[in-house]
């Protein structure tokens, strides 16, 4: 599909992203909120305070339900996980501490906060990015990859 | 009604993120692999999702109050520090270790619930072990 890259696929990528994009414009418009995951299950789980709990709570339901809708419609979602449960316990710990600390992720910092061209957010985009590709090269080179 | 709009845009969400391929983990460390077999796949996505909230945040610009809340609770934080830089580099390490952020290891918990819940338990714990340490002043 693109040209150089056989295991891309650069149409799903591009509408799930509108999917995503209009998920997080809908919160905006009509709830007035980001649109973050980490920072909603932090409120969902009671870590911090703010956005009402129903808001949070619901939104995060709403990602697995998401999930379920693509199981029942469209059908198996292909996904290959790390091999053994230490690179996800290693990997949760410091997302965990991390996103916090960052006060955001992926979508509150990478979706919602990179389109509204905060500087903060486009800061917190890079380092991330830039970390988890230092990650990854490390990893490899060690000859720890999977 | 507010309900309704969180419930909506978290099924959409996590419809996206299961189409648009983010939650396989193996794909995501694949756009993190610049020196080895790179898989652009997540730049399209990221694309995507930030062109469509640019117009969202030209819209909210525009209105005075949300359409089902009586007003915007957005941050308004400007400060570039330590702590969003230390944050953020954490986030990117773990990101780089599991192939999974907050969003897709949520929505995975309905497709691969063994390892997501791994994933997502020792995510909550580092959110605790933050919440426990974290200084009064934020």
């Amino acid at each position: 599909m693109l040209p150089g890259f056989p295991d891309a696929q650069p149409v799903n990528g591009l509408i799930g992203g509108v999917l995503i994009g209009l998920a997080a414009a809908i919160m905006l418009l009509g709830n007035g909120r980001i649109a973050g995951v980490s920072g909603m299950l932090a409120r969902t789980l009671g870590l911090t305070r703010g956005t009402p709990w129903p808001i949070a709570a619901l939104f995060v339901a709403g990602l697995i339900l998401g999930a379920v809708l693509h199981l029942l419609t469209l059908g198996p979602i292909e996904a290959d996980f790390a091999p053994g449960w230490g690179w996800l316990v290693a990997g949760g710990l410091i997302t965990g501490i991390g996103t916090r600390l960052g006060s955001g992720c992926t979508s509150g910092h990478g979706v919602c906060g990179m389109s509204r061209l905060s500087p903060r957010s486009i800061v917190a985009t890079l380092t991330f990015i830039a970390a988890g590709m230092v990650t990854v090269a490390v990893v490899n080179a060690v000859g720890g990859g999977w | 009604m507010r309900a309704f709009v969180s419930m909506l845009s978290g099924i959409l969400f996590g419809f996206g993120l299961a189409l648009s391929g983010m939650m396989d983990p193996s794909r995501v460390r694949g756009f993190l692999d610049i020196f080895g077999d790179w898989d652009p796949t997540m730049a399209f996505v990221m694309g995507g999702a930030v062109i469509v909230m640019a117009i969202a945040w030209r819209m909210q610009k525009a209105m005075n109050k949300p359409v089902v809340c009586d007003q915007f609770s957005l941050p308004g934080t400007k400060l570039i520090d330590a702590r969003l830089i230390g944050g953020a580099a954490l986030f990117g390490i773990g990101w780089g270790l599991a192939g999974l952020c907050p969003g897709p290891a949520v929505a995975s918990l309905a497709n691969n619930l063994s390892g997501a819940a791994i994933f997502v338990a020792a995510m909550i714990a580092g959110m605790v072990i933050f919440r426990l340490t974290e200084r009064p002043a934020q």
